[in-house]
């Protein structure tokens, strides 16, 4: 998203997550652009460190799925972020959460469908 | 299974406070199922409470499901994770139509979370952990134990002080504020439920249901 140009704030619990981030990035994180803030996604003042409040997207993709739509619920109703998209593993909370109006990204779902994919492409290989 | 109970509960969380308050529900009649997703809690849950105790998630839908979710009444969710709790009880409100559920909130800042998102009425654990340590009442004296907001009503707890205006009188004489009723008197370990001639002590501990906003007032009777 940095690459999109798009400034781009993270929050993380982890201080490690500097190192982290500067790896994916390959270089240092504020020097390309972006603002790590440490602290827990239900602080109110963390979120709001991290800028939630001006932000246009909110993406809530923590390694807790309960803790990922509680805070993307957070952003859209306290802070009116205008684009919410919580991460959620598991595809059956992923799908309810949808119908009601969150939006969600099912790693679980999408991997699913890759083997699917794969599995499916080997198995008309092998017909032939 | 308890024959005939008046309603179906599910506890979601099998720590001390849900483990004890499956403990009272049951004893009390009600047929009851208790979720607990740490095996090895869930097979001491088992001990005791046999089939009413499952092993499992209550976050994914399918454990909900499978406890019955669609035919209980009442869910409360006391696990020590408070995204948990407010998930649960928003998926057995809003999926499964489930008519009350109650919340447990572990972090006191994330109350306001809970408030947010319409997870009412919630207790907040730090302030019955408070309760359960001796002499522990905090400085503004009245521990709010359970917010009723809907209803507009919230019970608290307070301890009454040696040389407050309560001191020696008889409930009958005590002028409690509009809007507030006394509920239990709690003394040396013993509860009962206080008449007109009670006669209160310092060191009761005093259980109170009040209209919001009445506390100060309340607590100006009980403090020194």
């Amino acid at each position: 998203m940095l690459a999109d140009g798009h400034e781009v704030s993270c929050l993380d619990e982890d201080p490690e997550a500097e190192g982290r981030l500067q790896a994916v990035v390959g270089k240092d994180f504020a020097e390309a652009g972006g603002t790590l803030t440490i602290g827990t996604a239900l602080e109110a003042s963390a979120l709001e460190e991290a800028g939630v409040a001006k932000a246009d997207v909110f993406i809530a993709s923590t390694d807790g799925d309960n803790t990922n739509i509680v805070i993307a619920q957070i952003a859209e109703r306290k802070y009116e972020v205008e684009t919410v998209i919580a991460r959620v593993m598991d595809p059956l909370r992923a799908e309810w959460y949808a119908k009601r109006g969150l939006t969600t990204v099912c790693p679980t779902r999408a991997a699913i469908e890759l083997l699917q994919g794969r599995v499916r492409a080997m198995a008309s290989g092998m017909d032939d | 299974m308890a024959t005939e109970a008046a309603s179906y509960m599910i506890v979601v969380g099998g720590g001390k406070v849900g483990r004890n308050l499956t403990r009272e529900l049951v004893s009390q009649g009600n047929e009851v199922t208790l979720i607990e997703n740490d095996r090895g809690r869930y097979l001491a849950l088992e001990q005791e409470f046999g089939a009413a105790a499952t092993y499992g998630d209550a976050t994914e839908l399918w454990v909900l499901d499978r406890a019955g979710i669609e035919r209980a009444t009442l869910v409360i969710a006391v696990t020590g994770d408070d995204e948990d709790n407010i998930l649960i009880c928003q998926v057995a409100k809003d999926k499964y139509e489930v008519a009350d559920t109650i919340a447990r909130v572990n972090y006191p800042a994330n109350r306001e979370w809970f408030e947010l998102l319409g997870i009412r009425p919630y207790v907040s654990a730090t302030d019955l952990i408070l309760r359960m340590v001796e002499h522990s009442v905090p400085k503004h004296g009245i521990i709010q134990l359970l917010d009723l907001g809907d209803q507009g009503l919230e019970v608290v707890e307070l301890e009454l002080q040696e040389g407050s205006s309560g001191e020696g009188k008889r409930v009958g004489d005590l002028s409690m504020p509009e809007g507030s009723l006394l509920i239990s008197v709690l003394r040396a370990k013993k509860g009962f439920v206080p008449g007109p001639d009670t006669v209160l002590e310092a060191g009761d501990e005093i259980l109170a249901v009040l209209d919001p906003g009445k506390e100060a007032e309340l607590q100006s009777l009980f403090s020194a």
